[in-house]
């Protein structure tokens, strides 16, 4: 096995009583789509917050290609390639569609200290913006401002903003809610081409998604990892069926 | 051209004409006037990058407009009475170069700023407003305090400082210094805005978490403009002493902060011309309305309350609309 790119060791997390990650173990490897699954308040959120850098475990490390990231913010973590979409879109709503890309552009030329020139006119992030605005479907859109955009598109444009920073590794938090059939279909494709470009840790509820994307699937039930396997071992799984999946066929 | 581009023309041709009108017919005192509402847009110009591209309610930003004041007041008073500042371990001298002050006023407020901001910028929200209004406070009562540079009785100076080929107390010629800063400043902040670094700044004031997922450190990029901001605001202060002759503690007042803030919600916040419309029509309110009464601050509290509640993009929101989209 290769070494993964980002990796959890043995995280947990409390919130008073509530023990909301339990050793947490879980990694991504080069090329996959990994996705994080489980019921509504496993802790599905809190893990990944931990994994971005918007909380601090209790215990237990966070890798990301090889480094222990552990102690670092969002932001160092995002420099060291490190991208997220978020699922309540985090967006600069009143920007336009290119703003929006081209911060991500800036963000990854990680020179946000330049004061004279007008960032729309600076060819090298407006080039990787709308390369990524292109890729993520929202060419027409560039010009429209973030607020009037639909649910879908603005997940979409989460996804391009991940685009530009050219991470190393994506975590995508419900990159499908509201996108429709067809949108969703699209999101199928993008996804399914990123995975070679970086790793993606896709949270998602979408199960006709998670199945026809996942190399492998992870069930957090009450903070635990229950099981990690293939789709069919997931699927096969008893403890994953009763705990998550119903007793339905 | 948009809309707006129209609407700051207009308001820049305001600023020239009637201060030119008021030469030929002989009324230095409208001169003064303008030169007056010229200085305290500057000050409003400098709040506007913390308070409207950054969203940092600066409730403190009377500090820096004192400093910029007492900058002026501290080297102006030592080179009239010929007593330098500090004889060991070396000599520095007071002045009467404005350039000098202006210097002098920028480089303090805007370490000031640095230091406030570094400490305040830990904290968002309703505890950053309380925060920085106890900064202004600490710096009120500390001028009020210090008698060397005439504590509550403030500081005159009798004359006003030089400029290289003008004669600044002739009212016209100080105005053009102060419009010509004024419009340099409006140049700086105009570029500002639509830079990479004012893309991210704003970007931070709608929503922190997206800036810091794209690597940048919000406290890095609000740090900085707090600080611009704050030089501005000083570089504002040092002006308004000049044009006084005199300093005192009430610049560094929280009402001067609640001013300051004032202009901008008049105007329009986080809209270029914003503070320069509502520190213009705040002087022509003083001006009218306190002839009438000694209590004209009411209808200007009314103004702001109908502004608040139904015009929040200020006048220049009324006059031009939302702001559009640029490209």
């Amino acid at each position: 096995m290769t070494d993964p790119v980002l990796q959890t060791i043995g995280i947990s997390k409390a919130f008073g009583a509530l023990q909301a990650s339990k050793n947490v173990t879980l990694d991504l490897q080069p090329g996959e789509i990994h996705a994080l699954i489980g019921p509504n308040g496993a802790g599905k959120s809190t893990l990944i917050q931990q994994i971005a850098g918007n909380l601090r475990p209790d215990d237990g490390q966070v890798i990301l290609a090889g480094e222990n990231v552990t102690g670092l913010t969002t932001a160092q973590r995002a420099r060291r390639g490190l991208a997220r979409t978020f699922q309540i879109s985090a967006l600069a709503m009143e920007d336009t569609v290119l703003q929006n890309a081209i911060l991500g552009a800036l963000g990854a030329s990680g020179k946000p200290w330049a004061f004279f020139g007008a960032a729309l006119k600076r060819q090298d992030l407006r080039q990787a913006a709308e390369t990524a605005l292109a890729r993520v479907g929202l060419s027409d859109h560039v010009a429209t401002r973030t607020a009037e955009l639909s649910h879908g598109q603005r997940r979409q444009l989460e996804v391009a903003v991940a685009l530009t920073l050219k991470p190393k590794a994506f975590i995508m938090d419900e990159p499908m809610a509201g996108l429709g059939t067809e949108g969703s279909q699209q999101m199928t494709q993008l996804l399914h081409e990123l995975r070679q470009e970086a790793p993606i840790l896709l949270v998602e509820h979408d199960m006709d998604a998670v199945f026809a994307l996942a190399d492998r699937i992870s069930v957090l039930v009450y903070g635990e990892i229950i099981a990690t396997g293939s789709v069919d071992d997931i699927r096969r799984n008893p403890k994953v069926r009763e705990a998550y999946l119903g007793e339905e066929d | 051209m948009s809309r707006e581009t129209q609407i700051n023309s207009l308001i820049m041709v305001g600023f020239i004409l009637v201060p030119l009108w008021a030469w030929m017919t002989d009324e230095p005192f409208i001169i003064t006037l303008t030169t007056k509402a010229a200085i305290l847009a500057l000050a409003g110009i400098g709040l506007n990058i913390a308070l409207g591209l950054g969203g940092l309610v600066s409730l403190g930003h009377a500090a820096f407009f004192g400093i910029g004041g007492y900058a002026m007041g501290i080297l102006a008073s030592h080179a009239q009475s010929y007593d330098p500042i500090l004889e060991t371990p070396f000599l520095i001298e007071g002045t009467k170069s404005m350039i000098v002050i202006w210097l002098v006023a920028m480089i303090t407020s805007g370490l000031a700023a640095l230091a406030i901001g570094a400490l305040s910028l830990r904290t968002s929200g309703v505890y950053f407003i309380m925060i920085t209004l106890a900064f202004g406070q600490m710096f009120f009562f500390f001028s009020i305090s210090w008698p060397a540079y005439g504590g509550e009785d403030g500081l005159s100076i009798y004359v006003r400082n030089n400029f290289p080929g003008l004669n600044t107390l002739d009212p016209i010629q100080f105005y053009i210094i102060v419009f010509v800063i004024m419009a340099l400043a409006l140049f700086l902040t105009a570029r500002l805005a639509k830079s990479p670094f004012g893309l991210a700044l704003n970007a931070a004031r709608q929503s922190a978490t997206r800036v810091e997922t794209i690597g940048l450190s919000t406290y890095g990029l609000r740090l900085l403009a707090f600080t611009l901001s704050g030089m501005i605001t000083g570089l504002a202060g040092a002006l308004f002493a000049d044009l006084n002759r005199f300093v005192s503690p009430t610049m560094f007042s929280w009402q001067t902060s609640g001013e300051i803030i004032v202009f901008i919600i008049l105007g329009g916040t986080a809209r270029l011309f914003g503070p320069v419309v509502g520190a213009a029509l705040f002087i022509l309110l003083e001006h009218i309305l306190g002839g009438l009464s000694d209590f004209w601050h009411i209808y200007l509290g009314l103004l702001l309350l109908l502004i608040v509640l139904f015009a929040r993009g200020g006048i220049i929101g009324i006059l031009a609309g939302r702001e559009v989209a640029h490209d």
